[in-house]
């Protein structure tokens, strides 16, 4: 075992509990700072894979935005003390159901469809597999492989957003 | 050691531990962070099948930078509808909620 193979399972263990934690957790809270842990370590996977920008912007737009969103709107809500309601025994006994069965077949075709992955040489950290140039090149290409289009939906998203946001939550 | 089988792992345990939390919780904001982790997984498998499986094309990395976008517009949405939804019933319990339209 090298270091990234070391790396990967103390990443793969970190992030399959956080996730375990993530729905089992009694206060919503530490619900949302487990989810965080799981943020990171996704983060991990994306830097170990060689794909620094999405880790960086993983980091930046979830664990530093989104988290903090949702922080802030559960104590606006409902209050760090109250303790989530648990739901009947038979309503967790079916969802349980559901999930291991779902987790089985999704498990068994993962492992019976035998993908042809190139032979994966894992990038030094100083080196990224898809450099800020490529992407900036690239978001903002009409060219074959550009992604000109899509960039500027997400960002008439992001501005219908805005407004939808402020119409919604203002004081009436 | 690292397999594409066992990367793909990893995320389908973070997506079907999202959807039991789905399933089983009260709370709306607690089923906001079911969805967050799975729109996450989905994330973490369009980057692993670039990198393993098209190693040369780069879609699987800017689609998971829209789909980051995307989702953090999602969850802010959600976030507003939540904190109106607080203001008139005073709770945001999923069973509560039973009207559309106040």
């Amino acid at each position: 075992m090298n270091a990234q193979d070391i790396m990967f399972v103390v990443l793969a263990v970190f992030i399959t509990l956080s996730a375990l934690a993530t729905v089992l957790s009694k206060s919503i809270v530490r619900a949302a700072t487990y989810l965080l842990f799981v943020l990171l370590g996704t983060a991990g996977l994306y830097f170990l894979m060689g794909y620094t920008f999405l880790g960086s912007v993983q980091t930046m737009v979830y664990a530093g935005g989104v988290i903090v969103l949702y922080v802030f709107s559960i104590l606006l809500t409902s209050g760090q003390q109250e303790e989530l309601r648990q739901s009947t025994l038979q309503k967790v006994i079916a969802g349980s159901v559901i999930t291991l069965i779902g987790i089985g077949i999704f498990v068994g075709v993962l492992w019976t469809h035998g993908f042809n992955p190139v032979e994966l040489a894992l990038s030094k950290p100083s080196e990224s597999v898809i450099t800020m140039d490529t992407i900036g090149t690239q978001m903002l290409s009409t060219d074959k492989g550009g992604f000109l289009l899509p960039f500027e939906a997400v960002s008439v998203l992001l501005l219908a957003c805005i407004v939808a946001g402020l119409v919604i939550a203002r004081k009436r | 050691m690292i397999s594409i089988e066992l990367l793909l792992l990893v995320s389908a345990v973070m997506l079907f531990a999202g959807i039991y939390g789905f399933l089983t919780r009260k709370s709306t904001l607690a089923i906001l962070l079911s969805i967050e982790l799975m729109l996450n997984s989905a994330d973490i498998n369009f980057a692993v099948f670039n990198r393993m499986v098209y190693p040369n094309g780069h879609e699987g990395v800017f689609f998971a930078i829209f789909a980051i976008a995307i989702a953090a517009a999602e969850s802010a949405i959600a976030i507003a509808i939540m904190i109106n939804i607080y203001r008139q019933l005073k709770s945001i319990s999923a069973d509560k909620l039973t009207k559309m339209k106040w």
